[in-house]
């Protein structure tokens, strides 16, 4: 939703036509605002703040409770750490292509921009893939939302960061289907920028997340 | 690419281009009038009326619950109503009161005056702000609903986990109070983004951030506490969300879950949260009281620094709503300590109030008693808050009556009254009538009255041990005759919103037209019509001070070097004639309500275990959001045809197009 909004002027540089004379309508870059930040921009940075919380709640429901689990499986029972590298690995790396796919669309080349973006949306995907691997093979191994507190703190924590990851996939998605239809132009490439901060944001809390529930034990 | 405004009366309807991006819902055509032209708009002012209509509905109905509440206490061992008739009464008193009218109608007035006291034309994401108020309006009336489908909620507004687990809170009614929350939360996260983004990129030309007028200040620091906290409170529900519908431990004691987590989750949303609740206020009270004073604000930079420092420190108290859970003595001692320095903000806040009524030139309307109104039981209520951070005598008090009469001060003495304040000062300027000032000094009387003797006596029988959620006492424990005393007290307060609404009602009909400027007033929310026009400002003013308005009326004499009036009202408002359709606004749209619709069936899905139906709701969630992103801000006009093809997506970087007359200036 905060994906592409809309903006209204705060009233400083009329690109649009005054004294009824036409404006250029080429410039579509709203830099006209107090900051000089675009609102759409700005949005998606404070929205990130508060998805700080949101996450920082949660990590910290999940410190709370380590290591007070009254029954197994405990986290040392089940975790496979090299696969978890493996899938984390992929995870950044797509900040890596969503970085490339900024600059394609800034330099104005839709077709790589093109498969940048879907290069971004494919190791996401991976990432869940693998996210959904490890879920069913630790509910086969009996560990369910039910079973003990680590459990239950487990779940709700990685799999809030895996709807949030999903959410981007279909924004990227989405940006690729503008783009094939002609919509995205170096003009207004801040819409990539923008899903690319959220990709950013998606993945930096998948390297706290990963130390966190993984790494210390 | 942007509809272009006609004067008021009939906007000619935009012209549907075929095949236009906005194609899956045909675009609501403009007008003014009627049902549909308030369903689907996204003006700034029409929202913040209904906000303040919806929350102003809410209001009476928290309070019917809370004479209901008063009525079962007017005497020992009654039974008006039932033990669990009264949780769910005092659960839904504080559930509305706080979310569904403290909160909504402070965003009604950050609605309608803040894009107004910064010189815009409209905040800066028109309909995310209308999917606020519809994900305020569905989220209300979803807990509502809970009466009819298996009764209210009766956890009390703080839910405490593991009482409301499925153990000991069968049934339903939690489960509406976490979804309705949830939906509220949402509503209030995005309205906090947009009311930041709104103050740091719309102000006009020359305002910086210290000539933003007050209430944008204390606008702009609830918002991020808002921002900040409501992600919190997301969280607590969601882990309590999943104990109840998944069977998580989150909270099951049996496998070592903790009640003190809901208890630090909970505060430390709940305490910026009663922030959040008063900033408003303050930020009202600080327009009120210059303006009344004749004076400018004593210490602005202060007031402001105090309200960003009350923003910062209210992160640090939390816990001295849990002194009786025994957090160990360093916890307790540092909460203490904090809680007593919050209290230097505060008062460092009221003593610029003071120090700007001192030696004014004071007149006494109602908006100006409801300010000091304001002071005064606030300042009781705060003293009364300080007194908490004593931990040894904080933990006697918890849970009694004392706690009680401390909060409604702080929050019905201090925060209604500031918002009623508003009420009188800015109706005017949102209705274009004068709120009659005798009934309006009738209703501050009897509110004044009605409040210390409902509140007050609290203090004493709270002292003596009443315990509150109580929903009976008995005879001679030295609470009968306080106990009538507050229910006669809560009458008298019922008498004053009844003079309010009568008050409304009279102006309505036969109310004195409003003239430019009716009170002399300082900020450039009133260089405007009253009421504005649909696009604010004809010309929006450059700002060269916090007191914009009054320094364009007023001007230093060189000899006698007083203020001396130069210009009136009209003068200063006087523009060259603007063509309005020069001048581009947001056009309404239908997704902020199929989105808030969609989320509203989301939660009846879940909470029945409904998944088709949460399905459903999840697949018009989902192409709402499409359907928005891909309708642009504003729709496009037959002028710009050439633009909008192939641009949808442009609209969204470049709407910002919201027009703007020349150089701005009125100068």
């Amino acid at each position: 939703m905060t994906l592409i909004e809309e903006a209204v002027a705060p009233g400083h540089d009329p690109d649009h036509h005054n004294d009824g004379h036409a404006s250029d309508h080429g410039q579509h870059l709203s830099h006209d605002t107090a900051t000089g930040v675009s609102n759409e921009k700005l949005g998606m940075w404070v929205f990130l703040g508060s998805e700080c919380l949101l996450f920082g709640a949660l990590i910290a429901t999940y410190l709370v409770y380590r290591g007070r689990s009254i029954n197994g499986p405990y986290p040392k029972d089940i975790y496979d750490i090299p696969f978890t590298s493996v899938s984390s690995f992929v995870l950044l790396m797509s900040s890596l292509t969503m970085v490339l796919a900024l600059s394609a669309i800034q330099r104005g080349d839709n077709r790589r921009l093109r498969i940048w973006l879907i290069c971004t949306a494919m190791l996401g995907a991976t990432f869940i893939a693998g996210q959904i691997y490890e879920f069913t093979s630790f509910i086969r191994e009996g560990l369910t939302i039910k079973t003990n507190l680590f459990g239950s703190s487990f779940y709700v924590l990685t799999g809030f960061h895996g709807v949030h990851v999903t959410l981007g996939i279909l924004m990227l998605l989405s940006l690729a289907r503008l783009s094939w239809s002609g919509k995205i132009t170096k003009d207004n490439a801040e819409a990539v920028e923008i899903v690319g901060l959220y990709w950013h944001f998606v993945d930096v809390v998948w390297i706290v997340i990963f130390t966190v529930v993984y790494l210390i034990n | 690419m942007t509809l272009v405004l006609e004067p008021p009366v009939s906007y000619s309807p935009a012209p549907q281009p075929a095949g236009s991006d906005a194609g899956i819902l045909r675009r609501p055509v403009e007008s003014t009038k009627g049902f549909l032209s308030w369903v689907t708009t996204v003006d700034h002012k029409r929202l913040g009326i209904m906000y303040g209509c919806t929350s102003m509905f809410w209001f009476l109905v928290g309070g019917i619950e809370a004479l209901f509440i008063r009525l079962q206490l007017a005497a020992p061992n009654s039974s008006v109503v039932g033990a669990v008739t009264y949780n769910g009464l005092f659960t839904m008193h504080a559930t509305t009161m706080v979310f569904l009218v403290v909160m909504p109608l402070s965003a009604a007035f950050f609605n309608y005056f803040l894009p107004l006291q910064l010189g815009a034309r409209d905040v800066a994401f028109p309909r995310m702000n209308a999917f606020s108020y519809w994900g305020y309006l569905f989220g209300g009336l979803f807990i509502y609903s809970s009466y009819f489908l298996g009764g209210f909620p009766n956890g009390g507004w703080f839910g405490y986990a593991p009482n409301t687990s499925t153990t000991f809170s069968p049934g339903h009614g939690i489960d509406f109070w976490i979804f309705g929350l949830q939906l509220l939360g949402i509503a209030s996260t995005v309205s906090a983004v947009n009311f930041i983004v709104t103050v740091l990129n719309m102000r006009a030309p020359g305002m910086s951030l210290f000539r933003m007028p007050v209430f944008a200040w204390m606008t702009f620091v609830a918002s991020f506490l808002m921002l900040f906290a409501m992600p919190i409170i997301t969280v607590a529900l969601f882990l309590l969300m999943f104990d109840r519908l998944f069977g998580a431990n989150f909270f099951n004691v049996s496998q070592g879950g903790d009640p003190v987590l809901w208890q630090h989750l909970f505060w430390l949303f709940g305490h910026p949260e009663v922030y959040i609740l008063v900033l408003p206020a303050m930020g009202i009270v600080s327009e009120v009281l210059p303006t009344f004073a004749r004076k400018p604000l004593f210490g602005y930079p202060v007031v402001v620094f105090s309200g960003i420092a009350i923003g910062f420190m209210g992160w640090g108290v939390w816990a001295h709503h849990m002194f009786a859970v025994g957090l160990g003595t360093v916890a307790t001692a540092a909460f203490g300590v904090s809680t007593m320095f919050i209290a230097v903000p505060t008062g460092v806040k009221i003593f610029n109030w003071v120090g700007t009524i001192w030696g004014g030139a004071i007149r006494f309307t109602t908006a100006m008693l409801f300010s000091i109104g304001f002071i005064t039981t606030f300042v009781i209520g705060g003293l009364s808050g300080v007194t908490h951070s004593i931990v040894s005598s904080d933990t006697q008090q918890t849970d009694t009556y004392y706690i009680v009469a401390h909060f409604h001060y702080v929050l019905f003495g201090g925060a209604v009254m500031g918002l009623f304040s508003g009420f009188y000062y800015w109706w005017p300027k949102i209705f274009g009538k004068m709120l009659n000032e005798r009934l309006g000094k009738t209703h501050w009387i009897l509110m004044t009255l009605g409040t210390h003797l409902t509140f007050g006596p609290m203090h004493i029988v709270g002292l003596q041990g009443q315990p509150r959620r109580m929903y009976r006492y008995d005879a001679g424990m030295g609470f009968d005759f306080w106990n009538l005393v507050e229910t006669i007290g809560a009458f008298v307060i019922a008498l004053s919103i009844a003079v309010f609404l009568y008050n409304v009602l009279h102006t309505t009909r036969k109310g004195v037209k409003a003239p430019a400027d009716p009170w002399d007033a300082r900020t450039i929310e009133w260089m405007t019509d009253n009421p504005p026009k649909p696009w604010n400002f004809d010309v929006v003013p450059t700002v060269h001070s916090v007191d914009e308005f009054w320094h364009r009326k007023y001007a230093e004499d060189a000899d006698t070097h007083r203020m001396k009036r130069v210009a009136t009202a009209e003068e200063v408002l006087a523009h060259p004639a603007v063509d309005p359709a020069s001048i581009h606004m947001p056009s309404p749209s239908y997704w902020p309500l199929l989105l808030a619709g969609a989320l509203t069936m989301m939660a009846y899905g879940f909470l029945y275990k409904a998944y088709p139906v949460a399905g459903v709701g999840v697949v018009v969630l989902l192409s709402s959001m499409f359907g928005w992103s891909l309708e642009p801000s504003a729709a496009p006009h037959e002028d710009h045809d050439d633009d909008h093809d192939g641009h949808a997506l442009g609209e969204l970087v470049s709407t910002s197009a919201a027009g703007e007359l020349g150089t701005g200036s009125a100068h």
